[in-house]
């Protein structure tokens, strides 16, 4: 018979916190005041969370008037793009290569899938060339800008695995020069082309995950530091008293 | 439909390639190239709808 220590009735006793005995951890209402120092890894994260992207500017109502502009819209049509690129993506995974293949509603969607990887890519370099010329990294924006530039070199693996995972003459044909190309730099060892479960689960998981994941970092980035501002704009604001190195 | 199609987009033969120095593309990403460099050129020219409104309605708002 094992030992069962001597529990006495009513409710359990309290969590160390200071919540009064009984209360739900859940109950929505915060453990400690906020100007208390905490040790819960949980309140440090929340508190840097919303110190660096306070609800206003993590989801804002408005955007400044110099972003009603055709220039600024091919970062969103990049991510409206990407949106169509995962979702036609899980149904493709989903039936599989025999589906895209052999039936009709199978090359729709391996159709959907190529043209919005297209989309992409189009309205992406039309993005960046825009940032560029317009210095997009200014105002401490760095950040913002080496996130964009490292998502558009991730993309690039992630579209080639895609290329060598359709499981035709074309994915073969790929794959083998991408594999000479592999070889002749010394990484064709670890990056083998030709296998089709290698490539195809860098193409549906590695790769998607590392883009979808540089998205939003990139996004939450533009909004902790806001959409880049034109030349002139900034020269106004660092001309105006007290407005120094805001833009 | 497909008969028509295939007319206009005949892909049975090598693909046709822009040559020039070291510079070897193929046709359509020449084309893709070239429709890119369109769209940002007329990204910046055209004028999005409803930006004069606002920049009057925020001149308007800011005249104090």
């Amino acid at each position: 018979m094992s030992a069962v220590p001597n529990v006495p009735p009513g409710p359990p006793p309290g969590p160390p916190s200071g919540r009064p005995p009984g209360t739900p951890s859940w109950s929505g209402a915060p453990s400690h005041s906020p100007g208390a120092s905490s040790k819960s890894w949980t309140v440090k994260l929340r508190e840097r969370g919303v110190a660096a992207l306070p609800p206003d500017k993590l989801l804002p109502d408005g955007q400044p008037t110099y972003v009603a502009s055709w220039i600024y819209v091919f970062g969103v049509a990049s991510i409206a793009s990407l949106i169509v690129i995962v979702g036609s993506g899980c149904i493709l995974a989903l039936k599989g290569p025999a589906w895209w293949h052999e039936t009709g509603v199978g090359h729709f969607f391996n159709s959907i899938h190529l043209w919005s990887v297209e989309l992409f890519f189009f309205a992406m370099v039309v993005h960046l060339w825009g940032k560029y010329w317009m210095a997009a990294w200014r105002g401490g924006r760095a950040r913002v800008w080496i996130t964009g530039a490292i998502t558009f070199l991730v993309a690039i693996p992630c579209a080639l695995t895609g290329y060598v995972s359709q499981q035709n003459f074309d994915a073969q044909w790929i794959s083998t020069q991408a594999k000479d190309a592999m070889n002749s730099v010394g990484v064709g060892a670890f990056f083998n082309l030709t296998n089709f479960g290698q490539m195809y689960s860098y193409h549906i998981l590695l790769l998607p995950i590392a883009v979808v994941a540089l998205v939003s970092l990139h996004v939450l980035l533009v909004r902790r530091h806001g959409v880049v501002p034109p030349f002139e704009l900034q020269d106004k604001l660092a001309d105006a008293p007290g407005e120094k190195g805001r833009a | 439909m497909s008969l028509l199609l295939a007319a206009v987009f005949n892909l049975n033969h090598p693909a046709h390639t822009v040559d020039w120095e070291f510079i070897h593309l193929s046709v359509a990403n020449v084309v893709v190239i070239g429709l890119m460099l369109i769209v940002f050129v007329l990204a910046i020219l055209l004028p999005f709808p409803g930006a004069a409104r606002r920049e009057t309605a925020r001149r308007g708002g800011g005249a104090s």
